[in-house]
């Protein structure tokens, strides 16, 4: 038998029960529908997870010296005072995979411009941490690196701050402002970022010189370092400079390989895979939900092809008697229950699609439709076309022929 | 002359566990080109399960058959349906038309199992079939707008489509009445006189005198063979049929 004629009677076998051949499609439908939409929810939640750990900046790595232990009390993470300027200064001249480096000092405090004050956060860094976190200034300029060398009292404001002290017809850009009374002068305003993944408000900062902050802020002569933030070369890069940063270190200290150094390295993708993992967990779950109504979908299928054998049995024996082969007859059923699910799983798709799109502009949900999504859900259709037709289409092949032709 | 169905020492015995039914026990007979055939019997008498056999719908026990020269009693199942497909055409008592299926892709059916039939040639024979059974204003309609003894010829269309080279009816008169089964005869006959050969079963002398040759199964055996002296005309008959005014 032809191909071409094989979908000929295919095809005129599912058109003459239209209304039959939907209702069987409707499981599949439904089944290819839920499944794209569900991908879609994990991962519009994935890519907004993923798109506000980026915003931390491109290729970052975190340095923290690690929570020491005094007389078995621990203290805070990042309060031991194992990493100095010195390990900063060493990382930056023996790491070649290490593009920029930045300690930060963080340090809080009334503000007060003129009449208004706000509390906020005061970071001080380096100016390369702007190009680490890929910050970029809207107004004005970043400090240099002179600033840095001679604690300049400058500093650049996020937009939360710069909205609850000065009105909308002052440029703060030039303007004094006193931070735990020390006067500073605004160069430069952070372009808005909106807030973190972790609910922050990215904007409420302020951000000056690390040496201005750490000497006159966190009053101290003491070189020990918070944090740093650091930048691999490339995203290639960024396991090569951990590895360096860290046999550097142990050097430094003194430690063999099998010791727990008393810091922790925090690549920017152990970050992003720490947060995926959750949304990943809830993308198996959520298909794995919808694929169940896509196997039910196949069980219709294979319901509705049972009984048609059964139905047609006579139809089964006349073709037998003008001339088709058992192979003919199976051929026949196989295609009608894949062309169902494959005409079902296309119906599903554009539904699919189309309950995302609704998701994202109804409900405000970030919904992504991906083309893999698609694929997987339309190769499974077909799969389930194939596995749950290949009963039906057998039995109907194994029909003697004189004894379906008188089949009541 | 040249032989269409030849068979000899025929023999089917179905096995149904604790008992055989020796359905046929022996049937030698030769049908030959041009003929038209009618074959008589009771229920019981063996001549479904001849027509089977003949209609390479189920094989023999034993003895042999020849269809149009070639051995059958061998062929697989893929074979036989080839063999159904180019060189037998099937009318049944029930028509078995596709429901909601227009007459003339009914009658296209044998062809779309005939791999050397393109699109185009299809509609063309079928269409031509269904000419020869004066039905070819009627081939989009469906079998439920058709009468019993336009489905009959609509059914006789199908059986003709792929040129086959004898045409096995089943009591094709058997769901209709007088005047119509004659008007059905009628087709058969004007077939026959174009070189189709035809063997037919039926239970009607009547009918069976329209045929050239009768042929009477009883108990799994050739019984009686009777040539027809005087066929008789159907188309004659139909006009002697007193007309019904109620139609």
């Amino acid at each position: 038998m032809k191909i071409l004629n094989l979908f000929i009677v295919a095809y005129r076998s599912l058109n003459k029960n239209k209304v039959r051949s939907l209702l069987t499609m409707l499981g599949i439908i439904i089944g290819v529908a839920s499944v794209i939409a569900m991908l879609a929810i994990g991962q519009g939640s994935r890519d907004s997870i993923e798109a506000q750990i980026s915003n931390l900046g491109t290729n970052v790595i975190m340095l923290f010296p690690g929570a020491s232990f005094r007389g078995g009390v621990a203290s805070a993470a990042g309060e031991a005072q194992s990493i100095d300027m010195d390990d900063v200064n060493a990382i930056r001249d023996n790491c070649p995979s290490v593009k920029y480096i930045s300690p930060v000092a963080r340090s809080s405090g009334q503000i007060i411009a003129g009449n208004n004050n706000w509390n906020s956060q005061v970071y001080g860094v380096y100016p390369e941490y702007m190009d680490i976190r890929a910050i970029e200034i809207s107004d004005g300029e970043m400090f240099s690196e002179v600033d840095e060398k001679r604690s300049a009292k400058v500093c650049i404001i996020g937009t939360t701050v710069v909205e609850n002290l000065f009105d909308e017809y002052t440029d703060p850009i030039g303007q004094k402002i006193r931070i735990r009374n020390i006067p500073f002068t605004i160069i430069g305003i952070q372009k808005e970022k909106g807030g973190s993944s972790m609910g922050s408000d990215q904007d409420d900062i302020i951000y000056a010189p690390y040496s201005t902050v750490q000497k006159r802020m966190r009053g101290g002569t003491s070189t020990n370092v918070q944090q740093i933030y650091l930048s691999a070369l490339s995203e290639k890069h960024i396991d090569k400079a951990e590895e360096e940063i860290d046999k550097l270190l142990r050097e430094r200290k003194k430690l063999s390989l099998y010791e727990d150094p008393p810091y922790n390295i925090r690549t920017q993708s152990e970050i992003t895979e720490m947060f995926t993992s959750t949304s990943d967990t809830m993308i198996v779950l959520l298909a794995s939900i919808a694929s169940i109504s896509l196997i039910v979908g196949g069980i219709g299928i294979m319901n509705i092809m049972l009984v048609s054998v059964t139905e047609r049995t006579r139809e089964i024996g006349l073709r037998m008697a003008v001339g088709a082969r058992g192979r003919d007859i199976l051929r026949q059923f196989l295609l009608e229950a894949v062309l169902l699910s494959l005409i079902g799983g296309l119906i599903g798709a554009g539904g699919g699609i189309g309950v995302s799109r609704l998701l994202v502009s109804v409900m405000n949900w970030p919904a992504t439709v991906t083309s893999y999504s698609i694929i997987l859900a339309f190769a499974f259709a077909f799969i389930i076309g194939v596995f749950f037709g290949w009963y039906p289409a057998r039995k109907a092949a194994l029909l003697i022929p004189m004894d379906a032709l008188r089949y009541e | 002359m040249e032989k269409i169905i030849s068979v000899q020492n025929l023999t089917k015995v179905y096995d149904m566990g604790v008992v055989k039914v020796h359905a046929l026990r022996g049937i030698d007979l030769d049908i030959h080109i041009g003929e038209f055939a009618a074959i008589m019997g009771s229920s019981g008498s063996g001549k479904s399960t001849f027509m089977n056999i003949v209609g390479c719908l189920d094989l023999p026990t034993e003895g042999d058959y020849f269809l149009d020269g070639k051995d059958v009693s061998k062929l697989d199942k893929d074979q036989l349906a080839r063999t159904r497909n180019l060189k037998i055409g099937f009318v049944f008592q029930t028509y078995n038309l596709l429901s909601r299926t227009s007459a003339l892709e009914n009658v296209e059916l044998p062809l779309l199992y005939n791999p050397s039939i393109r699109a185009k040639e299809r509609k063309e024979r079928a269409m031509q079939s269904l000419e020869m059974v004066g039905l070819a204003d009627w081939h989009h309609h469906y079998p439920n707008q058709l009468s019993g003894g336009q489905q009959q010829r609509v059914a006789i269309a199908r059986a003709l489509v792929n040129n086959p080279v004898i045409i096995l009816a089943d009591e094709p008169t058997g769901n209709l009445d007088t005047r119509t089964s004659y008007e059905v005869m009628g087709i058969f006959q004007e077939l026959n006189e174009k070189g189709m050969t035809i063997a037919l079963v039926t239970h009607e002398p009547d009918i069976s005198q329209l045929a050239s040759r009768n042929i009477n199964f009883r108990d799994g055996r050739i019984n009686k063979e009777v040539i027809v002296e005087k066929i008789r005309n159907a188309r004659e008959e139909l006009a002697k049929l007193p007309v019904e005014e109620d139609y």
